[in-house]
């Protein structure tokens, strides 16, 4: 194992424990407000001060980003199993759903990802619960994350169809849907898992982006995107730099996941 | 012949998801929470006749399918509908929008280009690993940054809306530029080329471009779908009143008439770029020697 990749399993590892600690390394809470103590700098009390409304930023940083790391990986558990269904099916099949897969496809790369993510979050109701809206974000991107994924398994699954074992197997009688279950399936787990660990850092930085759009996760919970919104109101860089922290704690995390995806590739090719 | 066969395939596809989209969006608009509402109906002067000849002119419109063709007819007659939060023709909207749009996603798009073409083209020509490092870092960097984070640096920092666009679509176009040269300058041809001492200029326009001309294209293509997407974030938060601004407050309004407008032609202006490229490419492809 390279060092980077060792790194890069570290930072995400120590990410992980310290936000699934949040309970206990910042007791009072993501929502609790010091209303005498509001937008205050770091202090012995507030490690990275308060915002705006009085809220500990270090516990909001701890909260989000384990909102953000549990619920990225389940987006994109969501956006595989839908691409495996919607691309590696029809692929395996060929013919006219394999074209017509590869077309829907096509139609929603097509689409600017930004795009296509506020048109169909504006079609929910924005005045939910933060509980809803954290799901319907998550469940959103998974929903919509599956296209390019799906064209890649399309391909996989087209190139397994003429192989000896599908031919034998189809030989013996097996029925289509067992043949692709049980043949088809395992032999497009490589793919699978890659696609899975691509699309956790997608994830993650597009809810990034609508949370700082204000259409991702509804307040007081905080996540990535509702974290660095606070961005918006500074006037510059030196003046209050703790307020990127959830910038740089964000970027560490998008980066071990893109070091770990390059190695995964370099180790492929 | 087999040109014309693939421009036809095009323009056939665009059509049909013209139709199609135009349907999707009929349906959104007709579905829209408030649709069936009319502010007149909260005048208090009018009497209940009138009020019931209100009703029956929005009933008119129940059938979908006949909102769909009559939405399609006016959609065809430049009559986009009339935007919910801002009461104003959508068409004026977007016609007010587009050149600043426009004039943003051309030069980011210039910058990024003209960024990772440079850098991709001294990689492969430098063959440093030290180079070739630093590059794909900084590249690699910036692929981690969320774009709306960087619309607000940019703020901050008083970087113009189009650089920002740049320095968002430059590591995509960057990294992948970057891996067809360094293949190309690869090819036994080409190495044979230089150790027969032939320049970089011809080596470059007469061996390189043919071969990764056609893949840089669909790049291309897929570049502008990028920075259609990154002008969202930019507008937005940079305060440009353009077309990602208006798609921006649309959303945050839940002004589907307008959304799904906008939404439709930014499909039409993405997908006509990626036709293009792969029409170019298509033309610009010839059989390796």
């Amino acid at each position: 194992m390279s060092p980077w990749r060792k790194l890069a399993y570290a930072v995400l590892a120590l990410a992980l424990a310290a936000s699934m600690a949040a309970s206990w390394l910042a007791p009072a809470g993501y929502a609790r407000q010091y209303r005498e103590t509001t937008d205050a700098p770091p202090s012995r009390a507030h490690w990275l001060g308060t915002d705006e409304l009085g809220r500990d930023r270090f516990a909001r940083v701890l909260y989000g980003t384990r909102i953000s790391l549990l619920l990225a990986p389940a987006a994109a558990l969501l956006s595989t199993l839908m691409a495996a269904w919607f691309g590696g099916l029809p692929g395996y099949l060929g013919g006219v759903w394999a074209r017509l897969a590869m077309g829907v496809a096509d139609l929603f790369l097509s689409l600017p990802w930004l795009f296509l993510l506020i048109t169909v979050r504006a079609l929910m109701p924005l005045n939910v619960s933060p509980f809803v809206s954290v799901l319907l974000t998550f469940m959103l991107l998974g929903l919509l994350g599956w296209t390019a994924a799906a064209r890649v398994l399309c391909a996989s699954a087209g190139s397994l169809r003429s192989s000896d074992f599908l031919r034998q197997a189809r030989a013996a009688g097996v029925p289509p849907f067992r043949l692709f279950w049980v043949h088809v399936l395992p032999n497009l787990r490589p793919v699978l898992c890659a696609q899975f660990w691509i699309s956790i850092p997608v994830f993650i930085l597009s809810e990034a982006n609508l949370g700082i759009l204000g259409l991702g996760v509804a307040e007081p919970l905080p996540s990535f995107g509702s974290l660095l919104k606070e961005l918006e109101g500074l006037v510059s860089v030196g003046q209050e730099p703790w307020k990127f922290v959830p910038v740089l704690l964000l970027v560490l995390v998008v980066t071990s996941f893109q070091l770990l995806l390059s190695e995964q590739a370099e180790a492929a090719a | 012949m087999r040109l014309a066969s693939k421009i036809t395939g095009h323009a056939l596809s665009l059509l049909l998801i013209l139709l199609l989209g135009g349907l999707l969006s009929a349906t959104l608009v007709r579905l829209a929470p408030g649709f069936d509402a009319d502010e007149q109906e909260l005048d208090p002067h009018l009497n209940a006749q009138s009020l019931q000849a209100l009703h029956a002119a929005r009933h008119h419109d129940d059938n979908l399918l006949r909102f769909y063709f009559s939405y399609m007819r006016r959609a065809l007659h430049g009559d986009l509908g009339t935007s919910l939060a801002l009461g104003q023709p959508v068409r004026t909207l977007l016609h007010d929008r587009i050149p600043l749009t426009m004039r943003l996603l051309v030069t980011g798009l210039g910058l990024a280009w003209m960024v990772s073409l440079a850098l991709a083209l001294s990689a492969a020509w430098l063959d440093i690993s030290a180079y070739d490092a630093l590059t794909t870092v900084v590249s690699g960097m910036f692929l981690c940054i969320p774009a709306a984070v960087l619309a607000l640096l940019s703020v901050l920092w008083n970087i113009s809306g189009s650089l920002v666009i740049g320095l968002i679509v430059f590591p995509h176009t960057y990294r992948y530029t970057r891996n067809l040269l360094t293949k190309a300058y690869g090819r036994p041809h080409i190495l044979a080329a230089k150790a027969k001492g032939i320049g970089e200029a011809r080596i470059l326009f007469r061996h390189v471009v043919p071969v990764v001309g056609p893949q840089l294209l669909a790049l291309a293509g897929v570049s502008v779908t990028m920075a259609v997407g990154a002008a969202i974030p930019v507008e937005a938060l940079c305060g440009l009143p353009g077309v990602g601004q208006l798609a921006w407050q649309a959303a945050l309004a839940r002004d589907l008439p307008l959304l799904v407008n906008i939404t439709l032609l930014v499909t039409l202006v993405t997908l006509l770029a990626n036709s293009a490229a792969d029409v170019i490419g298509h033309v610009m492809r010839r059989p390796e020697a």
